[in-house]
């Protein structure tokens, strides 16, 4: 059989500088699904820009060939003219990105942004545009067609909008579908639903597929082929389940090694010691108020947090999971006093074992200050969370500063000390943030939180910007650091696996409220709740033999009118958490 | 509907804001010392000639400015009976220019909508110049056309007003034929409408827009140049790309219309600064606009007259304001559905 995409020993590079890919050869057969793997900066993203000829403009492909089409008709794509490449593009190999977020106009209707790739292609009129459209929108999921087809993308959800942009790819039922991490901005419930759906359209229509990912579990769930990138070189090529089974080179190894997975033994994790408490969350809630803007219709109520209770032992670690809007986020600024419960709730502090206990939202000016000094935050994006225009340096030290803590030498020399401590140079102090890489910047970001000595740091999604492998290095960090200084974590997060390495507890949030509470180990093992149960599935697992289950991902990850009648809850009855086992609580009827 | 509310609101808090603007208006111009009268009657007095003074009196009572201030505001806009029952701008009587003794509106007359002409016209220059210029500045960046299209910019920006007036008024009376000063032939002044005093117009029109248009559309141009990079940048572009679209029409359809709001925007920004700032240019070509009545009247404290002059050039930027506002909210689906239930 020829193949359908035949790349032969690219080469590209900017400007005079070393090619960023270079000698890369692989095909996709007809029908087949091709997973180009590796981290970012690997050049796998370039390479399939390449095959489409959407370069930025200081990059050129310096060697190479790049073949398309049947055996009869074979296009030389990267020969070919801009004009012609035009007809290719969108009609017989199309694209779908990253962020569906920012993929779409935020000006024009859906429907406009889809059905126009029909029109460009030509041959047809506008209302079967509109007519094709609305049947391709009806096979991605959208329950109201007519609907998504006149809505602007700010009115979707990110799902809906990869949805959208899937529908866009597939209208025009090309011959080859590139997309490039097409689920990597989404929540796993809804990458697991994606991916289905990619996966059945593929079949439906026998188009190929180049997948770019660095998630060995999406690989193992979707693709024959797989082709292993590292710095703009192939390291390993072959089937599947062979590379999977066994890879052969270092790097796939080392990639293996560093994806964090779900266990599945059988063991009934401890429960979080019930004494020497360093943060308590009793009975939070957190309502918002969405102004409707008009006088003559009610404001919105948002429950972002309904009635939470958390317990943090000193030096444990507590995670909170669950899909965006699921009120994490909400509860850790809460448990940091940065937004206020709602009447009746309640977040006690100690700072030391045996300290009389402070109420985070009833502390003196004073009290306040100390606190700042005992609770840190680490953000999520660590290219936006270090301002570009402040030294390292100053950045470490302006803590210190703020709490008039000693002399500027000895500032500097705590923050040279603190940088070694999280694996960096103390000669970077005098850099600024651009000189770094994320996983180096998310180290910035630790030894900041870490300047003053803090007892209880808050982390909010730490690794999900990151690269496995350079997630594997933050975790082993922050182990390092809450071994040797006692520190607590507050760990917020949506990957299950990374919560099964580094949790001592985990509470499972889903609109506002705790739907399964426990230590990870019996929470993996003998998970109760059909949400829990989804997010379990949902998690792509670097092994061939086990594909996601999609539909326990669908069984869960819906509303919760549609859970089983134990599980399920509206907004004016809620059933209570039941503890099933010790410290194994669940939200259902009994 | 939605749109037509919303246009009805707007125009609703515009006369809320003119309002408000009246009453400052009012204040600033009677913050320094004294007033045109009293200046005068002082300075007559000074040199014995009393009919005059008795003449300034008579006017003093006329025009109660011998009332409380709060009174002369309510009466100067109408809200009030002042000596000769209610009579302020509400009614249509703009007042009396005490420096030239003849009514405001006689003063300022044609010059009135001169300047709403000429200011449109530049106005319309302004966007006719930035718009390609800068979509094309963007696409081409970082090429001679970029480069070009800066330096063209910046001589704009950097070259006085009043030099650009004179040198446009050499070579284009020498080689084009273009008429010096004026905004039409001095014959058809004070004339009734008619074809040839708008042809007249026209052509006095060029070099006027021209000058004071030139500075904004290269600052603007710069301006959509810029914005539009920053939507080059963005995801959708490559998404439109990819979908095979050709470069002019992607262009257009997608980043333009992103970058365009602050061009939309702009428009209620442009109409003051261009009243205030193309005074010396008035004078200098010798336009009939409010501009260089208005430096008079603020000169020699002839509040009736710069008070209304400057209620003109309010009302002027608000029109402006609304206009850009409910553009915006034509243009951008973001504004116009907020709060939308999804």
């Amino acid at each position: 059989m020829t193949p359908l995409l035949s790349v032969s020993d690219l080469s590209i590079g900017f400007g005079e500088a070393d090619p960023v890919v270079e000698g890369v050869s692989f095909d996709v057969m007809p029908g087949q699904t091709l997973a180009l793997v590796g981290e970012s900066g690997s050049g796998k993203t370039i390479t399939c820009r390449a095959v489409l000829r959407i370069l930025p403009r200081t990059a050129q492909i310096r060697s190479g060939r790049i073949t398309f089409g049947s055996e009869q008709s074979p296009l030389v794509l990267s020969e070919l003219s801009e004009r012609r490449m035009r007809d290719v593009r969108g009609d017989r190999i199309s694209m779908i990105f990253q962020e569906p977020m920012r993929s779409l106009s935020p000006l024009h209707k859906i429907g406009n942004q889809v059905s126009e790739v029909l029109w460009l292609h030509g041959r047809i009129s506008e209302r079967q545009a509109k007519r094709t459209v609305l049947e391709q929108f009806e096979r991605v999921g959208f329950p109201d067609p007519e609907r998504a087809y006149n809505s602007y993308p700010f009115e979707l959800s990110g799902g809906m909008r990869q949805r959208a942009m899937i529908a866009m790819a597939m209208v025009s039922k090309p011959d080859l579908l590139i997309a490039d991490e097409p689920t990597t901005a989404l929540d796993v419930t809804t990458q697991a639903q994606v991916l289905g759906l990619i996966k059945d359209l593929q079949q439906e229509t026998g188009m190929a597929l180049i997948l770019v990912t660095h998630d060995l579990g999406v690989v193992a769930n979707m693709a024959e082929q797989v082709v292993v990138m590292h710095k703009g070189r192939v390291m390993e090529a072959g089937p599947a389940h062979l590379i999977l089974e066994n890879p052969a080179h270092p790097y796939t190894q080392q990639l293996f090694n560093a994806a964090p997975a779900i266990p599945d033994l059988e063991t009934v994790g401890l429960p979080m010691p019930e004494e020497d408490l360093i943060l308590e969350m009793k009975s939070v809630s957190k309502t918002y108020v969405m102004r409707s803007g008009r006088g003559w219709k009610a404001d919105t109520l948002i429950h972002a947090c309904r009635g939470v209770d958390f317990t943090l032992a000193r030096g444990k670690t507590l995670a909170i999971v669950g899909e965006s809007g699921s009120g994490k986020t909400t509860a850790a600024r809460i448990a940091l006093g940065a937004e206020p419960p709602d009447p009746g709730g309640e977040v006690l502090f100690r700072a030391a074992p045996g300290a009389e206990p402070i109420t985070v939202h009833k502390m003196t000016r004073e009290e306040r200050t100390a606190f700042q000094r005992q609770a840190q935050m680490v953000f999520q994006d660590p290219y936006s969370s270090l301002s570009p225009r402040m030294r390292i340096q100053d950045a470490l030290t302006e803590p210190l500063e703020i709490h008039g803590i000693g002399t500027s030498a000895e500032r500097r020399d705590l923050a040279a000390e603190i940088l070694q401590r999280v694996g960096l140079n103390a000669d970077m102090l005098k850099r600024y943030p651009h000189a770094f890489s994320g996983g180096q910047r998310q180290r910035l970001s630790i030894a900041r939180a870490m300047m003053l000595d803090p007892s209880l740091i808050v982390c909010d999604e730490p690794t999900s910007a990151l690269d496995v492998s350079v997630q594997d290095q933050i975790l082993t960090l922050l182990e390092d650091l809450q071994e040797s200084h006692t520190l607590s974590y507050l760990f917020i997060s949506h990957d299950l696996a990374v919560v099964a390495r580094i949790a001592d507890e985990v509470a499972v949030m889903r609109q506002g409220l705790v739907v399964e509470q426990g230590p990870p180990d019996t929470l993996f093992y003998n998970p109760q709740h059909p949400y829990t149960k989804a997010l379990i599935a949902a998690q792509p697992e670097p092994d061939i033999n086990r594909p996601i289950n999609l539909k326990l991902v669908a069984l869960g990850a819906g509303s919760p009118e549609s859970w089983s009648e134990a599980f399920r809850f509206t907004d004016s009855m809620i059933p209570s958490l039941v503890e099933l086992e010790p410290g194994h609580k669940v939200r259902c009827h009994v | 509907m939605l749109l037509l509310r919303y246009a009805v609101y707007r125009f609703f808090t515009m006369l809320l804001t003119l309002l408000v603007v009246s009453a400052l208006v009012f204040v600033i111009i009677n913050l320094p010392p004294g007033d045109y009268l009293s200046n005068q009657i002082a300075e007559l007095q000074a040199s014995g000639q009393s009919a005059g003074v008795a003449k300034a009196e008579f006017l003093r009572k006329e025009y109660a400015l011998d009332r409380p201030l709060w009174e002369q505001y309510m009466i100067w806009m109408g809200f009030m009976p002042g000596p000769h029952g209610f009579s302020g701008l509400i009614q249509g009587n703009y007042g009396w220019s005490f420096e030239f003794d003849r009514p405001v509106s006689e003063i300022v007359g044609d010059t009135l909508w001169l300047t709403v002409v000429v200011n449109l016209a530049a106005v319309l220059f302004i966007y006719a110049v930035a718009l390609p210029l800068g979509v094309l500045a963007a696409a081409r960046s970082r090429t001679w056309i970029d480069y070009t299209s800066a330096f063209v910019g910046y001589l704009g920006l950097a070259t006085p007003n009043f030099l650009l007036a004179l040198i446009l008024f050499y070579y284009g009376h020498r080689y084009f034929d273009i008429p010096i000063g004026g905004l039409m032939d001095p014959s058809f002044e004070g004339q009734p409408m008619s074809w040839e005093k708008a042809k007249s117009i026209l052509v006095h029109l060029i070099v006027p827009t021209f000058v004071i248009g030139t500075s904004g559309a290269s600052a603007m141009m710069q301006r959509l140049r810029a914005n539009m990079l920053d939507e080059l940048g963005k995801p959708y572009v490559e998404t439109a790309i990819a979908k095979g679209m050709a470069p002019s029409r992607m262009l257009t359809k997608y980043p333009l219309r992103v970058a365009f709001n602050p061009f939309v925007a702009d428009i209620g920004n442009l109409l003051p600064s261009m009243v205030s700032g193309s005074v010396l240019v008035s004078v200098v070509l010798g336009l009939q606009t409010i501009g260089p009545t208005l430096l008079t009247a603020l000169k020699t404290q002839d509040m009736f007259l710069s008070g209304f002059v400057l209620m003109f050039v309010a009302l002027l930027t608000l029109v402006g304001t609304m206009i850009s506002d409910v553009l915006l909210v034509m243009l951008d689906p973001r504004i116009r559905y907020e709060g939308r239930e999804s």
